[in-house]
């Protein structure tokens, strides 16, 4: 954990002065559940990377789909959207 | 040069914000405060005013345009009262998160219902906690140097926070005041141009208003209460500056025939010119009484109140709002928390008057000081008094 700010070292107004701060925040953290594809009936349609609402999943050269689990919240949208029932949701135990 | 005119007061608050050079006037029209933005529409419409004037839906949409003009930088102004003040409520806390220094003038009015849309100071009173730097004018002179004023200290470096400027609603808004005015070159010399340091600016970008989770809040929050208790230095360094620049001398309270004065009244707003009437006619009798006037109500002035008020035996507060259920009025429960800790302090007793635009006459005032001064003979007590209503 690096050392918070005290009240004095934030910018007036709490401004961000930085562009794209957000990207270093991880979402995952809020995470209970994940994502895991079984790729054997997977075919590759593209839902569940349209579908998703944090836009982590990507696709692989492969042709498959994995979720970056650094911003991955666990939602659960990405089994209910997929077709073939391909990804379903674990608990986490990390 | 300095000019005397007989001018209605929302007018003169209107030419306060012309002088002032405003680049951004975003307002919906309300009674008691409707002549001030018509003023400034007609000013921009005759191009005797070189602003935007946003006509927008609503107050919620009034002060939210407000906050897009401050952050680019636009000198900003906005004017409401009553139920237009609550509608900007969720707004105006943005305002001062994000140190937008805006300038808003409040007509004070009474909060529905029943509806009513006379003055009192129930709208203001449900702002308190905003975060703005708040101020009262006692007439019209007075809202028109102090909006002046609030330009001044809002956009100081070291302040950058929403100032609002109240005025009684109709007792002063909708009244004709002979009144000193300011032209454009003695305004430059008392109010610098507006540099909001970290502006919205596409060359240089900045995320504004952006969330804070539970480890940033609380410093957020200090930061903000640091911004308005400190900003009380500025506010006395322009009012001196005012002073050095024009000759009108302003305080954070200020007191009228108190020196030795057993019995005091304080009072906010419109009602201080009454009330000094009936101290007047009291002091004739031989009675000896005075007056408190609250003029900076955020930040709370308490060393000046506790100085104003630290000789007298009793003290009796007026407030022109209720906390119903509670401890009667918001200005008297303060002033009591501001002399809890005091080891000498006055006996005070709360009388909440002058509600929805109940007039309250000299004599009004007089019989309130001898009522007070006769609760304290007899040893009442009392969370506070609604006076004038009929049983």
């Amino acid at each position: 954990m690096p050392k918070l700010p005290s009240w004095r070292e934030y910018e007036i107004g709490c401004i961000v002065t930085q562009p794209g701060s957000a990207r270093a925040y991880r979402t995952g953290d809020w995470r209970s559940q994940r994502p895991i594809w079984k790729n054997e009936r997977c075919i590759k349609c593209g839902l569940c990377y349209i579908f998703c609402p944090e836009g982590c999943i990507r696709g692989r050269k492969d042709g498959y789909f994995e979720a970056d689990l650094f911003y991955c919240k666990g939602c659960g949208i990405c089994p209910r959207e997929c077709p073939t029932g391909a990804i379903s949701m674990v608990e986490e135990t990390e | 040069m300095t000019k005397r005119v007989g001018i209605e007061v929302s007018l003169a608050v209107a030419e306060a914000a012309r002088l002032a050079n405003v680049d951004v006037v975003s307002a919906y029209p309300i009674t008691p405060q409707t002549h001030i933005v018509e003023r400034l529409a007609e000013m921009v419409a005759n191009g005797e005013l070189d602003a935007e004037f946003i006509p927008v839906e609503s107050e919620h949409s009034a002060m939210s345009a407000c906050l897009g003009s401050a952050a680019v930088g636009a000198r900003t102004f906005t004017a409401t009262a009553g139920q237009g003040l609550e509608l900007m409520h969720e707004v105006l806390y943005i305002a001062t998160a994000m140190r937008l220094p805006i300038v808003m003038a409040v007509a004070n009015r009474a909060l529905s219902g029943p509806l009513n849309v006379w003055g009192d100071h129930s709208d203001v009173m449900a702002t308190r906690d905003v975060g703005w730097i708040q101020v009262f004018a006692e007439n019209g002179q007075e809202a028109f140097d102090l909006t002046l004023w609030a330009f001044r200290v809002a956009e100081d470096p070291g302040v950058l926070l929403p100032t609002m400027v109240n005025l009684d609603g109709f007792t002063l808004t909708h009244v004709i005041e002979p009144m000193m005015l300011l032209d454009e070159a003695e305004v430059k010399r008392f109010l610098p141009p507006n540099h909001y340091p970290l502006p919205l600016n596409p060359a240089k970008p900045v995320t504004m208003g952006a969330f804070a989770t539970p480890v940033h809040y609380t410093e957020a929050k200090k930061a903000q209460e640091m911004a308005l208790t400190q900003a009380k230095t500025t506010m006395l360094k322009a009012w001196q500056e005012f002073a050095d620049l024009f000759g009108r001398h302003y305080h954070p309270v200020e007191t009228y025939r108190a020196e030795d004065a057993r019995v005091l009244l304080l009072t906010m707003g419109s009602f201080g010119e009454t009330a000094s009437v009936a101290v007047d006619e009291l002091r004739a009798r031989g009675e000896k009484v005075g007056l408190v006037k609250l003029r900076m109500w955020r930040p709370f002035p308490f060393e000046e109140l506790r100085h104003a008020v630290q000789h007298t035996d009793v003290l009796a507060v007026l407030d022109r709002a209720l906390s119903p259920g509670g401890p009667g009025g918001p200005v008297c429960s303060e002033v009591k928390s501001a002399l809890y800790m005091q080891e000498k302090k006055p006996k005070v007793f709360g009388f909440i008057g002058g509600l929805g635009g109940r007039d309250m006459t000299p004599e009004d005032f007089e019989a309130l000081i001898m009522r007070a001064r006769d609760m304290a003979h007899k040893g009442m007590e009392s969370e506070f008094e609604m006076i004038g209503v009929r049983e």
